[in-house]
C-alpha cells in the first residue's frame, strides 16, 4: 500500500539531489571561468569540436527546413493572393522559432551526446580522478572549456541555420514557384525587426546553448562509471535536452511575444 | 607537529561503502623517507586507502594527516596545494587518452609550472628514459600495453618531483626485466630524491625486498605490521598465511557470502543473468 508513495518520494528525492549536484557543478564552472584565460587554446579547440564539426548537419538541415517552409507557405498564401509575403513567413519562422529550436535539438544530438560520452568515459577510465590527484581540477581543465565552447557555438550555429534556411526558402520561392524576387526580399526587410525578432532569437539560442551544454557536461560527470552507465547518461542528455529546449522555448516565447 | 618523522598518519580510520564496512579503525604511520608497503587480499580496500589519503574519499570516522595537515578538513584550494606534493600511480595507469605519451608526462609540468618548452622537453625525456620508454614518446595511450601504460603513468607521477608517491600495484603486468628495473627505480627514487613511497602490491618477494615496513590489511583492520623479516618471523597467523599463500587460515579468500550449500540448493538466479 505504501510502496508507490514511497517510490514516488524516493524518486522525488533523487531528482532534487541530482538537480542540486547539477547546480553546484554549474556554479563551480562559472567560478572557474577565470582559469580559462591561460587556457585559451583549449577553448578554441573545444569550440572547433562542438561548433565547427556540427556545421554540416546544421547547414544541411537549415537548407531543407527553409525549402520546406517556402513550399508549404506558398500553398497556403497563394489562396489569398499573398504569395509575395513568403519572404516574411520564411524569415520570421526561422529567426524567431525554428532557427534556435531546431538547431538546439540538432546540437544536443550531435555535440551534447558526444560531450556526455567523452566526459563519462574519462570518468570511467579514472582520467578525472587522475587529474584531481595531479592537483588539476577537472572542472577547470575539462568542463569549463567545453561549457564556454557551447555558449559561443550555439548562437552562431542558430544564426547560420537561419541564414541558410532563408537562402533555401529563396531558392524555392523565387526559383521554383516563381515569387517575385524583389518583393520577396523587400517584404522580408520591412517585416523583420532587429530588436523584436533577431535579438529575441539570439537570446533564445544563448539560453538553449547554456542549458544543453550544462546538461551534457553534468550527465557526463554524474554518469555511473561503466559502459552501461555512460550509455544511459548519453541517452538522458539527448532526452532531457530536448525536453528542456521545448519547454523553455514556450516560456521564452510567452515572455517575448506573448501578450501576457 | 610533534611527530615530524611521520609523513602520513591515519587514526581510527573508518569507512563504509553502503552497509559494507571497508575499514574499521585503521591506524597507520608512514615514516618520512621510507618505503611502506600495504598488502592484503584483493578487495580489502587498499585502493580505497590510497584514495582516502589523497582526499578523494571522505572517511566516516577518524582522520588522515599528511605532512601535518588533516586532509579532510582542508578547503579545496588547500587540498589541491597538498596534492601537488603527492604523486599517485593508478592501478590502470589512467593516462589521458587524447594526449600522447610525451604530452601525458608533460601535462602536470605544463599545468603547474612556467618552465619553457625546451626545459620541459628535457625533463620529460629524462623521466621517460628512467622508465625505459623514451622511444615510445609519440605513441598514443591506446597503442600501449598495460605494463607500458603503467610505466608512463609512473613517469608522469614523478614529473613534479613530489614529496611522496603512492603506487597502486606498479608491478602487475611487468615482465621480469622491467619488474627488476621498476623495483630498483622505486628504491632509487625514494633514496636519491628523499621521497616517501607507499606501495600497494601483491608481489610478496619484490615487495619484501624493497619495503622498509609492511602493513597487512584484512577484514577492515591492520592484522600485522613490521619489516619483512619481522613478518616472516612473526607468529601472526595472518602474516604466515598471507606470505605463504595458503588457502586456509584467518584471511578469507571468499567475498562475504551466505552459506555455500544453502546458496546452491536455494537456486535464486544472480542479478547478472536477469540483466544481460
Ligand atoms: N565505487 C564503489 N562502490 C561500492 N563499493 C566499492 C566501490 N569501489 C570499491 N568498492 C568495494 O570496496 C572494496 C575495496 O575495494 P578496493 O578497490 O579498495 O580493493 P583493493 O584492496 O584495492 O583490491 P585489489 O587488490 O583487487 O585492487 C571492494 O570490496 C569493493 O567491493
Ligand atoms: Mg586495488
Amino acid at each position: 500500500m505504501l510502496d508507490p508513495i514511497q517510490n514516488l518520494g524516493k524518486s522525488g528525492l533523487r531528482f532534487f539531489e541530482r538537480l542540486g549536484r547539477a547546480c553546484i557543478l554549474f556554479a563551480r564552472i562559472l567560478g572557474g571561468l577565470h582559469t580559462l584565460i591561460p587556457r585559451l587554446g583549449l577553448v578554441i579547440y573545444q569550440t572547433y569540436s562542438v561548433g565547427v564539426l556540427s556545421l554540416l548537419i546544421i547547414v544541411v538541415s537549415g537548407l531543407f527546413v527553409g525549402m520546406v517552409l517556402a513550399l508549404q507557405g506558398y500553398n497556403t498564401l497563394v489562396d489569398f493572393g499573398a504569395e509575395e509575403s513568403l519572404g516574411i513567413l520564411v524569415a520570421l519562422s526561422l529567426v524567431r522559432e525554428l532557427g534556435p529550436v531546431v538547431s538546439a535539438l540538432l546540437f544536443a544530438g550531435r555535440a551534447g551526446s558526444a560531450l556526455t560520452a567523452e566526459i563519462g568515459l574519462m570518468k570511467a577510465t579514472e582520467q578525472l580522478s587522475a587529474m584531481e590527484m595531479m592537483a588539476i581540477d577537472p572542472v577547470h581543465r575539462v568542463m569549463a572549456p567545453r561549457f564556454v565552447a557551447g555558449f559561443f557555438a550555439m548562437p552562431l550555429l542558430a544564426a547560420i541555420f537561419s541564414a541558410v534556411g532563408v537562402l533555401g526558402g529563396y531558392f524555392v520561392a523565387v526559383g521554383v514557384v516563381g515569387v517575385d524576387e524583389g518583393a520577396f526580399w523587400s517584404q522580408m526587410q520591412d517585416a523583420v525587426d532587429l530588436r523584436d525578432d533577431i535579438y529575441n532569437g539570439v537570446i533564445k539560442s544563448v539560453v538553449f546553448g547554456v542549458v544543453v551544454t550544462w546538461i551534457a557536461i553534468f550527465e557526463g560527470s554524474d554518469a555511473i562509471p561503466t559502459s552501461e552507465g555512460v550509455s544511459r547518461a548519453t541517452t538522458r542528455t539527448v532526452v532531457h535536452s530536448a525536453l528542456a529546449i521545448l519547454g523553455l522555448d514556450f516560456v521564452l516565447t510567452a515572455l517575448m511575444f506573448g501578450e501576457i | 607537529m610533534a611527530d615530524n618523522n611521520i609523513l602520513v598518519k591515519t587514526r581510527d580510520l573508518s569507512f563504509k561503502r553502503g552497509d559494507r564496512v571497508i575499514f574499521d579503525g585503521v591506524d597507520i604511520d608512514i615514516r618520512r623517507g621510507s618505503v611502506t608497503a600495504i598488502m592484503g587480499p584483493s578487495g580489502t580496500g587498499k585502493t580505497t586507502l590510497l584514495r582516502l589519503i589523497g582526499g578523494q574519499l571522505k572517511p566516516d570516522k577518524g582522520s588522515v594527516i599528511v605532512d601535518g595537515e588533516n586532509v579532510h578538513e582542508l578547503r579545496r584550494s588547500q587540498l589541491y596545494q597538498l596534492r601537488k606534493r603527492m604523486g599517485m600511480l593508478f592501478q590502470n595507469g589512467a593516462l589521458l587518452t587524447d594526449l600522447n605519451v610525451y604530452d601525458n608526462v608533460a601535462f602536470p609540468l605544463r599545468e603547474h609550472t612556467n618552465l619553457s618548452e625546451n626545459l620541459i622537453h628535457k625533463l620529460v625525456l629524462m623521466k621517460l628514459e628512467a622508465v625505459g620508454l623514451r622511444g615510445a614518446r609519440n605513441l598514443m595511450p591506446s597503442e600501449l600495453s598495460g605494463g607500458m601504460a603503467r610505466r608512463v603513468a609512473l613517469a608522469r607521477a614523478i614529473a613534479l618531483d613530489p614529496m611522496m608517491i603512492m603506487y597502486d600495484e606498479p608491478f602487475t603486468g611487468q615482465d621480469p626485466i622491467s619488474m627488476g628495473v621498476l623495483v630498483r627505480l622505486i628504491r632509487l627514487l625514494n633514496d636519491a630524491l628523499g621521497l616517501t613511497s607507499i606501495i600497494v602490491s601483491h608481489d610478496i618477494q619484490d615487495t619484501l625486498s624493497i619495503a622498509d615496513e609492511i602493513y597487512l590489511l584484512a577484514g577492515g583492520k591492520v592484522v600485522a605490521k613490521g619489516s619483512g623479516d619481522e613478518l616472516k618471523q612473526s607468529s601472526s597467523e595472518w602474516a604466515q598465511q598471507f606470505l605463504k599463500g595458503q588457502p586456509d587460515g584467518p584471511v578469507p579468500f571468499h567475498f562475504p557470502a551466505e552459506d555455500y550449500a544453502d546458496d546452491l540448493l536455494d537456486g535464486k538466479p544472480g542479478r547478472a543473468q536477469t540483466r544481460m
